[in-house]
């Protein structure tokens, strides 16, 4: 099994017919992923390579009976396009689009609260389930379907951490790139949980980066309710204060969001800390053998 | 991005919020004569740089007649103002903030941000005006008032008048502060902040408000649309090649290091700085040449690379997804012999295409040093710089 997605997930793209839409559309649909119809406002009624285009995400559910949208409308138009999948009480959006601005995300939180649709993203590699279904950007290529569930705030760092696991002959339950951004949907704290209840999963991954404190708070969670193990990486150790470090959201200010602190907080409730990057596969394997 | 005091002041004006009456100088003329048009008795003369603790540096100057305000100018201007942001090489001063001055009876600080946790807006406000708020929130967090924001009505006036009372504000000033905090929340939501902070914020001996200070950062993201802003940009006070590398879509940090980096994702880039750091060495730089790097953005990321005379040596880290590593590895070689190299290049490549990627490399005829994996890599950078704790 898996969390968030699997094989039966049916896919609506919202921008597939934009040139990064329409990319990833036929990457996803070559993985897979059941591609069920796509949403471009005044392109209804046409095709995309066989995939139904419609105007609106209420016409295309209604048509297709989808469960999940992936969102890669360029900025401006991004926060209106989650908003609309929302109203259309899909139960997952996955917005991978980077750039939107945090004005407009608070109000997507703000919409979004007392609704039931989950959000991943934005700003991220999007979420997939090895063998069954990818929804994003990652290169499918580098996964292995299998146990581990892997959650980060980044998309390469993540793609990296894979590649270890997998190389080691260690398969992933679900891998979700949850996005770099100040406000995302959904946090290190909300995936831990599903994971967490996942009777699929077995261990967990889970990569941070400098800024905020969701790893802390994901560290509290783990101390009183995680029942597997989890190896964890932060990234930015080196980074300076007060820089954004690509990401928007990575950015130590006031002193506060250092890679230290946040390394200190996992260890303290006992996550297996890689200080190197290279070591996160090695330390997996390493933490489910002391498992047993 | 961030914008100068003045700036941010001429901004503010458009809310109707009480700024002291002042302009902008260049010269030393310039800001008399803007004194001149200001009625005195005080003026006060600020230094216009973007870093914090400028009074501290002897950046800001109370003057009591014209000429005072042109000796303070002459002083002021051109100097090299070193304060706790701008770091031991200070910044030059080229702007400066001529205005009046007023009869302070209590200052206070006050602030809009983003609170990520909660998703929404937050006032944050304190009787501790004219303090670093990092200070007070580490000796009397208690000192800090915060009232969260329901962004679909914003500022609500009881909020504002609770923060006003619990300021300790009375009477008239109440109102009157309740009405400020409303605009300024406005103005934050308006103008696609990041951070609003006044600091101070006074009221004075007649019971007015005057926002004394005022600094404004944008979210970089919402700057399509507000072209205006864009234009208030002072390069002047941003890294040379930070500025070249936006101009080509590449993330570019200067860092202090001898070790060059370029990597593709900004996760993947800060690892890699931190790997150099566990193996001995120190990053030269940040940067993230993003998900769909071309040719020419690889190229333009090797020239900022190798024009930091710090950097001994070079470590590339792709981890191609949908950036395939042919199209890297094609790029490197275009630009290593576009370029030229002087130092030592090791290369890791990893993913989509892998092996084509590094059978253009090898086959290039190029002098590289191929890395398996980030740890690998590491050790291969840092001994090629000179070796773990070799500094410049």
């Amino acid at each position: 099994m898996s969390i968030l997605i699997n094989k039966d997930t049916r896919v609506i793209v919202q921008g597939i017919t934009g040139s990064t839409g329409a990319f990833h559309t036929r990457l996803m649909a070559e993985y897979g992923t059941r591609i069920v119809g796509g949403v471009t406002p005044g392109r209804g009624g046409g095709e995309f390579e066989g995939i139904p285009v419609f105007d609106t995400l209420r016409d295309a559910v209604d048509a297709t009976g989808a469960n999940a949208s992936v969102v890669y409308v360029p900025p401006p138009f991004a926060a209106d396009a989650i908003m609309e999948a929302v109203d259309a009480e899909l139960p997952l959006v996955v917005a991978i689009t980077e750039g939107i601005p945090v004005a407009d995300m608070v109000d997507v939180a703000r919409y979004m609260e007392g609704r039931s649709t989950r959000l991943v993203g934005p700003n991220c590699p999007g979420v997939i389930t090895p063998g069954e279904c990818k929804i994003g950007i990652m290169p499918g290529h580098i996964h292995l379907p299998g146990r581990i569930g892997v959650l980060s705030r980044s998309g390469t760092l993540t793609y990296e951490a894979v590649g270890q696991l997998t190389a080691l002959g260690l398969g992933q339950s679900t891998c979700i790139g949850i996005g770099g951004d100040p406000i995302i949907g959904t946090t290190h704290l909300d995936v831990l949980r599903m994971f967490n209840e996942d009777p699929e999963t077995d261990a967990v991954v889970m990569i941070g980066e400098i800024g905020g404190n969701a790893e802390e708070v994901a560290a509290e969670y783990i101390e009183s309710e995680m029942s597997k193990p989890v190896v964890g990486f932060i990234a930015g150790r080196t980074a300076p204060p007060g820089k954004r470090m690509g990401h928007a959201g990575a950015i130590i200010s006031g002193g506060k969001g250092t890679a230290a602190e946040k390394m200190a907080a996992l260890r303290s409730v006992g996550v297996h800390v890689a200080e190197s990057p290279a070591e996160i596969g090695d330390m997996m394997q390493a933490a489910l053998e002391k498992s047993g | 991005m961030k914008i100068h005091e003045y700036q941010a002041k001429d901004l503010l004006r458009r809310f109707d919020v009480p700024v002291p009456d002042g302009g902008s100088a260049f010269t030393v003329e310039e800001a008399v004569e803007v004194a001149r048009r200001l009625p005195g008795p005080v003026w006060v003369v600020k230094a216009q740089i973007h870093a914090g603790g400028r009074g501290k540096g002897g950046g800001v100057k109370l003057a009591r007649s014209v000429d005072d305000v042109r000796e303070q100018a002459s002083k002021i201007l051109g100097m090299t103002l070193v304060t706790h942001q701008t770091g031991s090489g200070g910044r030059l001063v080229k702007r400066l903030l001529v205005e009046e001055g007023c009869r302070i009876a209590k200052e206070y600080y006050f602030a809009v941000i983003i609170d990520r946790e909660t998703r929404r807006p937050v006032v944050m406000a304190s009787s501790e005006g004219g303090m670093e708020i990092e200070e007070v929130a580490a000796r009397s967090p208690e000192k800090i008032l915060k009232e969260q924001v329901d962004p679909a009505v914003g500022l609500v006036p009881f909020q504002s008048r609770r923060l006003a009372f619990s300021l300790g504000m009375r009477g008239k000033l109440v109102h009157k502060a309740a009405k400020v905090f409303g605009k300024l929340y406005n103005a934050f939501m308006k103008l696609d902040c990041s951070l609003l902070e006044i600091n101070p914020l006074v009221a004075t001996e007649d019971d007015d408000i005057v926002l004394l200070d005022a600094k404004l950062n944008f979210d970089d993201n919402a700057l399509f649309r507000h072209k205006d802003i864009l234009e208030l940009r002072d390069m002047d006070e941003e890294d040379r090649a930070e500025i070249e590398a936006s101009g080509y879509g590449l993330s570019y940090i200067k860092l202090d290091g001898t070790i060059g980096c370029m990597v593709n994702g900004a996760g993947l880039a800060m690892s890699t700085m931190d790997i150099i750091k566990l193996h001995g060495g120190e990053p030269a730089n940040f940067l993230d040449v993003g998900g769909g790097a071309n040719k020419d953005q690889v190229k333009a990321a090797f020239k900022i690379i190798t024009h930091d005379p710090n950097v001994k040596a070079i470590l590339v880290n792709i981890f191609g997804g949908i950036m395939r590593c042919d199209v890297i590895a094609e790029g490197i070689v275009a630009a290593v012999r576009e370029v030229g190299l002087s130092v030592p290049l090791v290369v890791r490549l990893e993913g989509t295409n892998v092996d084509i990627g590094k059978t253009i490399l090898a086959e290039s005829g190029l002098d590289l040093i191929a890395a398996d994996g980030m740890r690998d890599a590491a050790e291969k950078v840092v001994a090629a710089a000179g070796g773990a704790g070799g500094v410049r």
